[in-house]
């Protein structure tokens, strides 16, 4: 396929997202609006209202009802997507397992915002971190462009066959949903000739060949080997999920991979980082490099499955890591991407010093001078000025 | 097909019809939800049928992997929401008869117990009532949460021992009455609301068809014995559901578009609570001095609540389309 040349939108990430359902207009929709994903579910509600859409959309009286009818809906052979955030992720959670459980290969966005309590309604990413052990795929993304594009890359993904999971494309709420940012989008023929048909699989609406699904597994015990199955498809997914990068790239000039690494070459002490943040990262690189300190960048994308041997070989050269988690795990050795990232260093037999930066939780923001103290105290920390902290180092707190 | 059409068969009619639940199951004898199951999907004919159950006794005894007691399509994802995922399953048979990637008809049915409906799932299915899906909600109402070891609901009646409001020195049982929760399913003003008992299995069936027949959701509420946690005999069951309602406890009655019919009426009460509250073990403790307030407390409520009902058939007659209310058949 041929690159193109798109004409680019000045557009918020809840309107790339929402372009990007229209054009994929899957069979089903089911979904509760939250802050700060609302204006997803509001912009596909006009395109139901408009006749833009061959979707069915249910509107859900809650998110756990709305992951329901995704069940449902997927389980009878419909393409579905939803979308939510923060509380009302925590609310679908139960019913998220059943449905990596039960390999529906539902699409869902998930807007960052922090869980409460105290109720704040900012960004961090203690929603999608809560369900890092649901058997969800998990792709997060810096910016409107990204988010749409990964929006159109989940269908390949999530319904091939050595896959068969969910899968949930993360942004950060407000930063990227409700700002404006740049977007080159597809033709919805494109998005179409890319995501294909499903392929078939048994569906509730099959009458000649009925099925039960979701059964009591009581008394035979097939649970475990069910949990291995599905790590089975977790294995199978990285693969997968870099083909259809590679194609995506043939279509759009785009590159994607599981970990984007910037000015990594040669570099010396590197950030790990997440979503929007990894902008203000790549800045305070270039800022360091004409210093002469040798710094780098990873970009965290694919989170489910985590790709362990990408990241030791990214970082095999390294002498300092930082990695920047804005979630923690209370009570745990750090925040969840430095304990991946920590067990990624360890099972390939690497031990670069690291450091765990806990940021912007509850949207505490994140300024270019912040990442810089990042940088320069791993730096230091590689000059052999100070020790690697043990502990957590929060980024930018009041009074502490 | 429209409802005016619908009457009440014969046995002989029904018992040809296919059976859409195969024997072997695991529920325990004398379970009234086997039954109530068999002659629910009776009313759906030949059609095929995607049934979404609830966590609860039903699921876990049909469903024993690898092996299936249903021959149509059948989904169980969590306790408390079978009616948001059959909600799903609509609009997915919406979206892809549309596309022609699906050809044939099927009946939706939700099915829950009284603790997936009363309770934890009363949410979930409020939410597809008043969302309109083309569904048949259906409670088995078996007055507690069976399935775990006779836990109260709100469908428990008052006084009766549960594990969860014991009998002991200071509370004799639950204290409170049960929630109404046909009531609430009318309260949603859609189109077809019934109450049936196993024992009057003509007018179960009959009821589910119209469920089925009708363009929108429709919502069955039905009297389910449970020998386990009522402590009553297996041989009782269909007996004790019988009772039940000629009691008044559990009248049988449909309500068709806001027009109230009751399907049953004994026109003077033929016995009272406290007969079948005799037979049943979980109100033993209610036959002394200190207790029997709570079981001519809740002859007061079942003698109120038949008023009431009577109250409301008569309120809403007028109401009732002229040509339907001629075709239908005289109460039994």
């Amino acid at each position: 396929m041929a690159q193109t040349e798109a004409k680019t939108l000045a557009i918020t990430g809840n309107g790339a997202v929402s372009l990007a359902m229209k054009q994929v207009d899957p069979d089903v929709v089911a979904a509760y609006p939250i802050t700060p994903q609302t204006d997803v579910v509001q912009n596909f509600s006009q395109y139901v209202a408009n006749g833009d859409v061959k979707a069915e959309f249910v509107t859900a009286e809650s998110e756990h009802s709305a992951m329901s009818a995704c069940i449902g809906s997927a389980a009878a052979g419909a393409r579905t997507m939803t979308a939510t955030s923060s509380a009302g992720y925590a609310l679908m959670v139960e019913v998220c397992f059943v449905a990596a459980s039960m390999r529906l290969p539902i699409i869902m966005t998930t807007v960052n915002r922090a869980l409460s309590g105290p109720i704040n309604i900012h960004c961090d990413h203690s929603d999608s971190m809560l369900g890092r052990d649901s058997g969800w795929l998990q792709i997060y993304n810096e910016d409107a462009q990204e988010a749409y594009d990964a929006t159109v890359m989940s269908f390949p993904i999530a319904e091939h066959k050595d896959v068969r999971l969910p899968l949930m494309n993360m942004y950060d709420g407000f930063i990227i949903s409700g700002a404006i940012g740049p977007l080159k989008p597809l033709s919805a023929e494109q998005v179409q000739e890319f995501i294909g048909q499903a392929p078939d699989y048994p569906r509730l609406l099959d009458a000649k060949n009925p099925v039960t699904m979701g059964p009591f597994d009581g008394l035979h015990g097939w649970y475990f080997e069910q949990k291995i199955a599905q790590n089975i498809a977790m294995d199978n997914a990285l693969d997968v999920i870099q083909d259809t990068y590679d194609r995506f790239y043939e279509l759009t000039g785009r590159r994607y991979e599981h970990l984007m690494k910037y000015r990594m070459d040669d570099a010396e002490i590197a950030v790990v980082v997440a979503n929007s943040a990894a902008g203000n990262a790549r800045a305070i690189v270039d800022k360091l490099r004409n210093e002469g300190i040798k710094a780098g960048v990873i970009k965290l994308r694919t989170f489910r499955p985590f790709p362990v041997k990408q990241y030791a070989e990214a970082l095999a050269d390294v002498k300092v890591v930082g990695v920047m988690d804005r979630a923690d795990s209370f009570g745990a050795p750090g925040g969840p991407l430095y304990m991946e990232v920590l067990t990624s260093l360890y099972q390939e037999g690497q031990c670069a010093k690291a450091v765990n930066f806990i940021y912007g939780l509850g949207g505490r923001d994140v300024f270019p001078q912040n990442i810089e103290d990042v940088y320069r105290r791993l730096d230091a920390i590689a000059k052999g000025e100070q020790d690697a902290p043990r502990e957590r180092v929060y980024v930018n707190t009041k009074g502490m | 097909m429209a409802t005016q059409e619908i009457k009440k068969q014969s046995p002989k009619v029904y018992i040809d019809r296919p059976d859409h639940l195969s024997g072997g199951h695991r529920l325990c004898a004398g379970c009234g939800a086997p039954v109530i199951l068999r002659q629910v999907l009776m009313g759906a004919g030949d059609s095929p049928v995607v049934v979404s159950n609830a966590t609860g006794c039903v699921e876990v005894s049909t469903t024993i992997y690898p092996y299936t007691a249903w021959k149509d399509s059948y989904i169980h994802s969590a306790f408390e929401n079978a009616a948001a995922t059959i909600s799903g399953v609509e609009a997915a048979l919406i979206s892809l008869k549309k596309q022609g990637k699906v050809t044939e008809d099927f009946k939706l049915l939700s099915v829950a117990g009284d603790g997936g409906s009363y309770d934890i799932g009363l949410q979930a299915i409020s939410g597809a009532l008043e969302r309109y899906h083309d569904i048949v909600i259906l409670c088995y109402d078996n007055g507690a949460y069976m399935n775990t070891g006779f836990q109260r609901s709100a469908a428990t009646p008052k006084g009766a021992w549960t594990t969860t409001s014991p009998v002991g020195k200071v509370r004799p049982g639950k204290n409170q009455q049960r929630k109404n929760l046909t009531e609430i399913a009318i309260a949603h003003n859609i189109p077809y609301v019934a109450q049936a008992s196993p024992h009057n299995f003509r007018d179960l069936i009959y009821k589910a068809e119209k469920a089925f027949a009708v363009k929108g959701p429709a919502f069955l509420n039905v009297l389910s014995p449970c020998p386990r946690g009522w402590r009553s005999k297996e041989s009782d069951s269909i007996q004790l559901a019988e009772a039940m309602v000629k009691s008044n406890y559990w009248p049988l009655f449909e309500v068709e578009n806001g027009v109230y019919k009751i399907n049953y009426d004994p026109k003077k009460r033929k016995g009272a609570v406290a007969d079948w509250m005799k037979q049943q073990g979980r109100f033993r403790h209610l036959f002394t001095p200190e207790n029997e307030w709570i079981v001519e407390e809740t002859q007061e409520m079942t003698d109120y609540q038949w008023e009431r009902l009577k109250a409301m058939e008569e309120a809403t007659a007028r109401f009732a389309p002229q040509e339907a209310a001629e075709a239908q058949e005289p109460a039994e």
